[in-house]
């Protein structure tokens, strides 16, 4: 896997797809040995067909080349035609990135073959700069999957990982499994015709997890401490005994639930009072009847009973006044739906009146609707304004059909509350609270120790002992493209820690969950990135000599991958990094790189496009654009045979947090007219793949406007640009009308001095 | 080529000298160019029309349907019973399909059916001539006796209600039903697109609430000149009557000049297959079809 | 003596959707409405309801014997059947309108002098009586519903019309003497004077 002591470059130009109809090959040829220092440069008209692909492994094993340019397709392209990893490997994208995107015609021959050069030349000098990564295996990898929290979600993590042949470690905190579940008379259906409610079954998955060889139960213990990295994590349970005991696992799910919104906190709606409860209160009072009829704390039969849904929640939506719960918690609609059902079953003259802003039941829950309205649930979409409770209840609401404001009377009220997640410790709470406590604040240490024993994990990360909330104090990255994955590598969030949900959907995500750590243990043994980047065998390696313990990475690590040792160095946790770069774009002394992407891999093809003196009119744009969504985009524009000017140069990047600043004065200083930066969106709905790559990008360049001042340029000649991986007619659009507006701007002043 | 033969049950409006006079008249031409042949149920009566609901009620009115259903049964045993008239067509099949669904509503039928002499199995099926048309003849069948194109002429198609809705023709979209259209074009004609395809005239209420109903009728009369029409087809009785009555009406009080003849399918249909005006039942328009005449007079 | 409708209200207390479940036509599906407004979205006569058919579903739920009975909304349902095709929980709302409409009317609640109320009736008793309908006597009977002097003024309203019908051959002057008729008469009348005894011994209107 290790390069060999002297390298050996080699260019691959493949003349196929009307590459060589349009483009000078012999000229191309010429740019890669003369100008590139390829020691062999080969012409295939279909490289990527077993001929061709063939070719290549001759020179790599009897010619000893070690550095490949593969001049052809996009990188994204052909990647298991051109996939040798035992040497380095360039891509120059003349088909997507030059032939099809640049306007047809004779005209346009000169302009095109200058892009196709110059894409020839950054791929030979990006070349040079790379090594073959050779991955990262320190050590022997645990493949045991730790799963914190033994309810619904954690149970079905459990037996989904030890089902696929993995050692399992459930950790539950109270005395038996099952945990929220175990408080329920029955439950949602599942399955077809969705109409009845269902027996609960926690205690058959239980006897099922405590039965299974594979998995390991301790029950009344808690995560007392979490080091490491994923395929080495060190944790120590703590059992209620005061015991510890140590577990080496490879990947964690957390499973930690929910906990009901405090009752008393709704005062408005009755909360506190008599024969006013939750739906935790009703399923109890349901349980205690057993079929029979439901009795209220005060022993008397429940005749007529109203549900108040969305009490609490969707701040001053549904019934909440906006001082509680922003958000919707999904189940509570079907679960009324299910306690309705409680009453009607047993007795159908009991009055059973659900009160809705919006009746929403996910999945099939439309069928359990009218299954009760078909028992004679009353369903009324109404506002309730206020509840008194007492021996006899009065619910005030507006009938938001009828448009009146009323009152009914009622046994029993039940408020459908939302779920709070079990998910630790508040980070940004946690880093004031530090930082406070470092500066000798007494509260503030006093408060740290209250929050540490909040911790559900215990991590022993710099950035804070559990995992990072996303909205509304979930432990979630990003609930449509990266279910599970949270923002701690090899740690998977499951169930009602990380979004609100019922149980259904609590079993279908510790499934998903449990995959994800199988994934990462999988990958880590390997020594690959876990996810998003799951081949890559690179991982960041530091100069230390040239550290100024700034902290820049460790702060902007959006994953917690580096710790700091006692002199503030970094340390780098490979395990938990995702190769995403942006310690590399963070750093001030460009003393982070990885083997086959680095400051030097991207600054080199800066520094090799051929720059057209002023007089020539021929304005020169560098494209930096992200490779998950912006440059799939670019290369799509192409697929499409959309056209765009033949006067940029693109160059994917892992993701705008890895863009060093660096490049940017380095390609103006070069004489480029201007440098467009192309990734995903930011902010609170992101779509950036590690989270805040994007949106440190955009600080760091809000930034650089002093630079282009000193630099005697105007502002314009920097912009950056959210791309979807849709917007391939946009992208379009964006790089024409940029080259119009530089183009207004007559060319850049630093021309001529590079 | 022996003949397709069917009950048929012409319903009220269509008898000699009612409303409708013309409409049966035009459908005999389309009879014998078909070879269908419809058999008139004897003694039939008054499906009940949807007004009858409000002193109807829900069994008399079954009752009524039930009785012709089984007279049907009775003299034409293995036929179809087919009707013009949408509105018969529409209380015959439901009656036919609620009782055949519930028992004790067929029972119930049965019971007062008794007091006429009659008892309803539930066997024959209600369908619209329409159907007949379109799904035992075909387009191909229905385009070969086509000998003057009606080329050069505008049709906006009103489908209206009750052929669409709630049955529907053919399982068509009940927004957008095409196979007016088609007919339309099967005779050589152009449909145009227009937005008031499938708008109530106001039905039985253009009698009771004559403003609401005249609204209904103006918006598609004047969607109708909009998209360019000579004249408005339609497949119903109380469509034809309501939208071509009340022009001179809404004339008067709004000032409008509409002059929109509405004929029906089957006066297209004859005038293509080569007849004449009168076998057309065009003596009967209020407001003359003349475009239509002089194709016919050609 | 006890009328329909205070016995309906006694046997059902509050409970106006049981009353409806028992006693109108396709009533035990106003439960299963959910709300959407479609039906109310849809009605060409939509905005002369007092109360949608959306309304009505939840004024039966919450109760509203008198508002929904007494209301001339039903009355304005033309029979074009949108509303039953377009409702995603596939109500038949057009039966439950015409239901609670025959219903009010029987029970003697439905408002007096509502024009669709008075040419339902005067259409069912002249289909009644020869078992077919007589287009001119019901068209005169209608003129005349509100007395004779507004029938004269609305007959000569209407008088070209008719003319023009005649003309046509679309209205016969002779169907004021006898005209079409049904031959078993008497049996149709027995038919429906037992339909309806049936119906109303299991409503309890009888």
């Amino acid at each position: 896997m290790n390069a060999p002591a002297t390298p050996k470059y080699a260019a691959y130009i493949c003349s196929g797809c009307g590459i060589g109809d349009v483009l000078d090959i012999a000229a191309l040829e010429k740019v890669a040995k003369n100008e590139g220092k390829m020691a062999l440069v080969k012409t295939h008209d279909f490289l990527c067909s077993a001929a061709g692909v063939e070719m290549i492994k001759q020179d790599i094993a009897n010619e000893g080349v070690t550095h490949l340019c593969i001049a052809a397709c996009s990188r994204r392209a052909k990647t298991e035609a051109f996939y040798f990893p035992s040497v380095a490997v360039s891509r120059a994208n003349l088909r997507e990135g030059v032939i099809w995107v640049v306007a047809e015609g004779a005209e346009h021959d000169e302009v095109r073959q200058e892009m196709a050069e110059d894409y020839v030349r950054m791929s030979c000098a990006e070349i040079k700069k790379m090594t073959a990564p050779a991955g990262n295996i320190k050590e022997a990898s645990s493949k045991k999957i730790l799963v914190v929290g033994g309810g619904m979600s954690g149970m079905t993590a459990a037996l989904a990982a030890a089902d696929a042949g993995y050692e399992v470690v459930l950790v539950e905190k109270t005395g038996a499994l099952g945990g929220f579940a175990n408080q329920l008379y029955k439950r949602v259906p599942f399955n077809s015709p969705y109409a009845e409610p269902q027996e609960v079954g926690a205690g058959e998955t239980a006897a099922k997890v405590h039965s299974h060889p594979k998995i390991k139960v301790y029950l009344n213990a808690t995560v007392a401490e979490t080091a490491g990295a994923p395929g080495r994590f060190a944790v120590k349970i703590a059992t209620e005994s005061g015991s510890i005991s140590e577990e080496r696992c490879g990947a964690i799910v957390q499973a930690t639930g929910f906990t009901t919104y405090p009752l008393e906190k709704l005062p408005e709606l009755g909360g506190g009072q008599p024969n006013v409860v939750d739906q935790a209160g009703l399923e109890a009072l349901a349980k205690a009847a057993n079929g029979g009829p439901i009795k209220r704390a005060d022993g008397k039969e429940v005749k007529s009973v109203v549900f108040v849904q969305c009490a609490g929640q969707r701040g001053s939506g549904g019934n909440g006044s906006g001082q509680h719960l922003e958000y919707c918690s999904g189940h509570c609609c079907a679960t009324s739906i299910k306690q309705a059902m409680y009453f009607k079953d047993q007795n159908p003259d009991i009055d059973t009146v659900i009160m809705y802003s919006d009746l929403r039941v996910p999945g099939m829950g439309e069928d359990f609707y009218r299954s009760a309205q078909k028992k004679g649930v009353i369903f009324t979409k109404a506002k309730v304004t206020g509840v008194k409770g007492g021996d006899r209840c009065e619910v005030q609401f507006k009938d938001l059909i009828l448009d009146e404001e009323t009152a009914t009377d009622a046994d029993l009220v039940v408020l459908a509350t939302g779920q709070v997640p079990n998910a630790g410790v508040n980070l940004d709470e946690w880093t004031a609270t530090v930082t406070a406590a470092e500066s000798g604040d007494e509260a503030a240490k006093e408060k740290k120790a209250a929050l540490q024993k909040l911790s559900v994990l215990n991590l022993q990360y710099r950035q804070g002992p559990d995992m990072p909330q996303f909205k509304y104090g979930f432990a979630d990255s990003h609930f449509i493209c990266f279910p599970y994955e949270t923002r701690r590598t090899g740690i998977y969030a499951a169930g009602p820690v990380r979004r609100p949900m019922d149980m259904f959907q609590a079993t279908e995500d510790a499934t998903g969950a449990a995959m994800k750590a199988i994934q990462a243990v999988e990958n880590v043994e390997k020594g690959r990135a876990v996810h998003p980047r799951a081949w890559d065998l690179s991982y960041p390696k530091a100069r230390l000599e040239g550290c100024t313990q700034c902290k820049r990475c460790t702060v902007e690590c959006p994953f917690g991958a580096i710790d700091e040792d006692e002199k503030r160095f970094p340390v780098f946790n490979e395990e938990r990094c995702r190769r995403c770069g942006t310690c590399m774009g963070a750093c001030p002394v460009r003393v982070i790189s990885f083997e086959n992407y680095s400051c030097d891999t991207v600054g080199m093809q800066i520094k090799a496009v051929n720059i057209p003196d002023e007089f020539e009119e021929k304005p020169r744009i560098l494209i930096l654009a992200c490779e998950n969504d912006a440059y799939p985009a670019l290369d799509m524009a192409g697929v499409q045979r959309m056209t765009y000017s033949a006067y940029v140069r693109a160059i994917p990047v892992r993701c705008l947090g890895s863009v060093n600043t660096i490049w940017i004065t380095d390609a103006l200083n070069s004489g480029y007219d201007g440098v467009m930066m192309m990734g995903c969106k930011k902010g609170e709905d992101y779509q950036c793949h590690f989270v805040k790559g994007s949106e440190m990008a955009y600080y760091r360049m809000s930034k650089i406007d002093d630079t282009l001042k000193q630099l005697g340029l105007e502002p314009e000649r920097v912009q950056t640009q959210e791309v979807a991986i849709t917007d391939n007619a946009r992208v379009v659009k964006l790089i024409n009308d940029y080259v119009a507006q530089l183009n207004e701007m007559g060319p850049s002043p630093m021309k001529g001095f590079g | 080529m022996s003949k397709k033969q069917y009950a048929f049950y012409p319903g009220c409006s269509s008898q000699a000298k009612a409303s409708a006079d013309n409409f049966l008249r035009s459908i005999e031409v389309v009879k014998e160019k078909l070879d269908i042949q419809l058999n008139e149920i004897p003694d039939w009566n008054c499906c009940g029309a949807s007004i009858g609901y409000g002193e109807g009620g829900e069994l008399p009115r079954l009752a009524l349907s039930a009785r012709n259903l089984a007279l049907a049964e009775t003299n034409f045993a293995g036929q179809d019973m087919v009707s013009v008239c949408p509105a018969c067509w529409l209380a015959s099949r439901e009656t036919a399909e609620r009782l055949s669904e519930n028992s004790s509503l067929l029972a119930e039928c049965n019971e007062a059916l008794k007091e006429a002499g009659l008892t309803f199995k539930g066997e024959v099926k209600a369908r619209h001539f329409v159907e007949v048309l379109i799904e035992d003849i075909g387009w191909e069948k229905m385009k070969e006796p086509v000998v003057k194109p009606l080329e050069g002429l505008k049709f906006a198609g009103y489908v209206g209600c009750q052929t669409n809705r709630p049955f529907g023709i053919a399982g068509e979209s009940f927004e957008n039903p095409k196979y007016l259209d088609k007919m339309i074009e099967t005779c050589g004609g152009e449909a145009v697109k227009y937005d008031q395809k499938v708008t109530c005239c106001g039905g039985a209420l253009a009698f009771s609430e004559p403003e609401k109903a005249q609204k209904q009728i103006r918006d598609i009369v004047e969607s109708a000149y909009d998209h360019g029409a000579d004249m408005i087809v339609t497949p119903c009785q109380l469509c034809q009557a309501n939208v071509e009555i009340y022009q001179s009406e809404i004339n008067k009080k709004q000032g409008t000049k509409f002059n929109m003849p509405v004929v029906y399918y089957s006066q297209l249909m004859t005038v293509a297959y080569g007849g004449t005006a009168e076998q057309a039942g065009l003596d009967g328009q209020l407001i003359k079809a003349e475009k239509l005449e002089k194709i016919a007079g050609k | 003596m006890t009328t329909a409708n205070e016995k309906a209200i006694a046997k059902y207390k509050n409970d106006f959707l049981r009353e409806v479940e028992a006693n109108v036509e396709d009533g035990h599906w106003v439960k299963m409405c959910m709300q959407c407004g479609v039906c109310a979205g849809s009605c060409p006569l939509g905005p002369h309801w007092e109360h949608s058919p959306q309304k009505i579903f939840m004024m039966i739920r919450a109760g509203k014997r008198e508002e929904v009975l007494k209301s001339d909304s039903m009355w304005m349902c033309t029979s074009c059947y949108n509303c039953i095709v377009r409702c995603p929980r596939k109500l038949p709302i057009t039966h439950i309108m015409h239901g609670l409409a025959n219903y009010a009317h029987r029970l003697g609640l439905a408002p007096q002098g509502q024009p669709t109320r008075e040419i339902a009736k005067l259409f069912w008793d002249n289909l009644i009586k020869t078992g077919r309908v007589n287009e001119l006597k019901f068209s005169l009977a209608m003129y005349f519903k509100d007395g004779f002097s507004q029938g004269i003024k609305n007959a000569m309203a209407m008088q070209s019309i008719g003319l023009g019908l005649m003309k046509a051959k679309r209205l016969n002057p002779l169907e004021l003497f006898g005209g079409h008729a049904c031959k078993d008469k008497s049996g149709i009348q027995k038919m429906i004077a037992k339909a309806r005894e049936i119906e109303d011994r299991r409503r309890g209107l009888a």
